[in-house]
């Protein structure tokens, strides 16, 4: 799929929870994204010169719209914040590999806090039995996104909603079994899962998130420790922006 | 109109090239960019064996600016010339290959084995920043440039350029010490090291606590050093530091740099390279301007920075 760098114009951008915008872009390449692709995304203030990363929540291939939902962090997410229906946002993707769809009968999706919007996507996509297992600190966002796609299972940190604890904790206080996990989400969370899957005896996918700057495999600068020899340096370091951001649990260490 | 300039005896199509580790090989930026477009490919440095790199983060955004500290990751000279070059020879571009190297006799064996077939020219990095032996044990002594690249210079059968440091107190001596040791050029600025702190968890953010730092931020810095530096030497300058688009270009143009290179800004816009071509060109015909080397080193006014004598 070629990638692009367009002026995308901005359809709507709305705030859904505290710190957290749900934002939906006109770009026909884009829109034709696979789960768990990403877009990096320009500031237009001269003094933020890095794109940001951002994954494709989910896609509208039919009316050439995707969408992105992303935690304001720091100043180049607070300025994307603010663009207002009409204005654009220059935007280059779809980048990395996604979700590798294989056959599965029962699905496992796991997304934790801003990892969360890629299983939206996914989950549209899936189209085996889906467990869809979120994450919150406190306050819960996209999950009547899920209506329809599968179970949704919540753990919160403070326990205001399901689980009192993590992912992980609710996966085992529910019984939750499948034969392939999906997940996204902070690192610690994805250690969590990969040990869990090695439990279960069962694939994981997951999505890691690094710093980047070029987001096309050229600057070196996202990788993570792999197994197998990468494709680029032959030295265990696998690009996140390139060969991932989706690795199998088995294929990385974190 | 020409913008053809003459570095140690090849000829560039124009003066742009990509400044080193910011552009791979080319490979990735090829989706983007027009190589054949291009003055020079300049390569991410490339080392006698296979190098792993730092621990991440890697890079952090500053003012500006970013901070990297990759250290320098890439898959060694085998595979550069299996499956780089093959790609690179493929345009109507120069090449030029940054060496990297632990030892002299790790940048003697990479030297050695780069000819015509494999490369146009050949950038010596001693200024990296981010790798202790890295070169930078080289850079910052004047009479460690001198010897270092008087020791390759016999080895080398494609011209040298030195990648300079910043991190000096007077950065026309080692380019002086460059010319001495008898580069066919020089190029700067490398990366100006640097820090950032993240003050809620009261942690460095890069996994190498300091990294260089590049990007708009450090153009005037990188500008003032290329001016003292090619007014101090005889030998074509290579300007870069922070060059976005033809308005920057042309400045380190006028300042004396007879090549100059695009780096960070790749990050900032893939099509950056070709903007800048584009910007020089337009400037050009704006200001009926027939030939380039008529704006290098065309900069007036009184000569009053240090270092410049002539």
């Amino acid at each position: 799929m070629n990638i692009v760098k367009q002026s995308a114009e901005v359809i709507r951008n709305v705030q859904i929870s505290e710190g957290v915008y749900d934002m939906w872009l006109k770009n026909m390449m884009i829109s034709q994204s696979a789960p768990g692709q990403f877009v990096s995304v320009y500031c237009k203030d001269g003094s933020r010169i890095l794109p940001r990363p951002i994954s494709i929540c989910e896609t509208d291939r039919q009316n050439k719209r995707f969408r992105l939902v992303y935690r304001v962090l720091g100043e180049g997410t607070k300025e994307l914040s603010k663009v207002k229906a009409g204005e654009t946002v220059d935007v280059m993707g779809p980048l990395g590999n996604g979700f590798t769809i294989s056959d599965c009968e029962h699905a496992i999706l796991i997304g934790g806090g801003i990892g969360i919007p890629p299983m939206v996507e996914l989950a549209k996509t899936l189209k085996c039995k889906k467990t869809v297992v979120l994450g919150f600190r406190d306050t819960i966002f996209l999950q009547n996104d899920f209506e329809g796609l599968g179970e949704v299972v919540i753990a919160t940190d403070d326990g205001s909603a399901g689980t009192k604890g993590t992912v992980i904790d609710a996966i085992n206080q529910n019984n939750i079994v499948g034969d392939m996990i999906f997940a996204c989400g902070p690192t610690p969370m994805l250690r969590g899962v990969k040990k869990l899957a090695e439990q279960m005896g069962i694939p994981a996918q997951l999505s890691l998130e690094e710093r980047m700057a070029c987001g096309i495999g050229a600057c070196l600068a996202c990788v993570c420790k792999s197994k197998e020899k990468d494709e680029h340096t032959n030295v265990n370091n696998k690009r996140i922006c390139k060969e991932g951001p989706v690795f199998f649990a088995h294929e990385i260490e974190l | 109109m020409n913008t053809s300039v003459n570095i140690a005896g090849v000829t560039f199509q124009n003066p742009v090239m990509t400044a080193s580790g910011t552009f791979g090989s080319g490979m990735e930026y090829s989706e983007f960019v027009d190589l054949n477009a291009l003055g020079a490919v300049v390569t991410k440095g490339v080392s006698n064996v296979p190098w792993k790199g730092n621990e991440t983060p890697r890079i952090a955004e500053t003012y500006g600016g970013m901070l990297n500290a990759i250290g320098l990751q890439n898959p060694g000279l085998d595979v550069f010339l299996e499956r780089d070059v093959p790609f690179l020879r493929k345009f109507n571009t120069n090449i030029i290959v940054n060496v990297c190297g632990k030892s002299t006799e790790d940048y003697v064996e990479v030297v050695e084995r780069l000819t015509k077939k494999e490369a146009d020219l050949l950038e010596i990095n001693i200024s990296c920043p981010n790798v202790k032996e890295g070169g930078i044990a080289f850079g910052q002594n004047p009479k460690m440039v001198e010897e270092i690249t008087r020791t390759l210079k016999k080895h080398a059968t494609l011209p040298l350029i030195m990648k300079l440091s910043p991190n000096v107190t007077d950065i026309t001596e080692t380019a002086k010490a460059a010319e001495a040791g008898g580069a066919d050029a020089i190029s700067l600025i490398n990366t100006l090291t640097g820090m950032k702190i993240d003050i809620n968890k009261r942690k460095f953010l890069l996994g190498n606590k300091t990294g260089g730092l590049s990007g708009p931020a450090i153009k005037p810095v990188a500008l003032r050093m290329v001016y003292q530096a090619s007014h101090s030497v005889s030998i074509p300058v290579i300007g870069m530091g922070g060059i976005c688009n033809g308005e920057d270009a042309l400045e380190f143009l006028m300042a004396g740099a007879t090549g100059i290179a695009v780096g960070t800004a790749n990050f900032m816009d893939p099509y950056a390279t070709i903007k800048t071509i584009v910007g020089i060109e337009s400037y050009m015909k704006k200001n009926q301007i027939e030939d380039i080397n008529d704006l290098i080193g065309c900069v007036e006014g009184k000569d009053t920075a240090s270092g410049c004598s002539n």
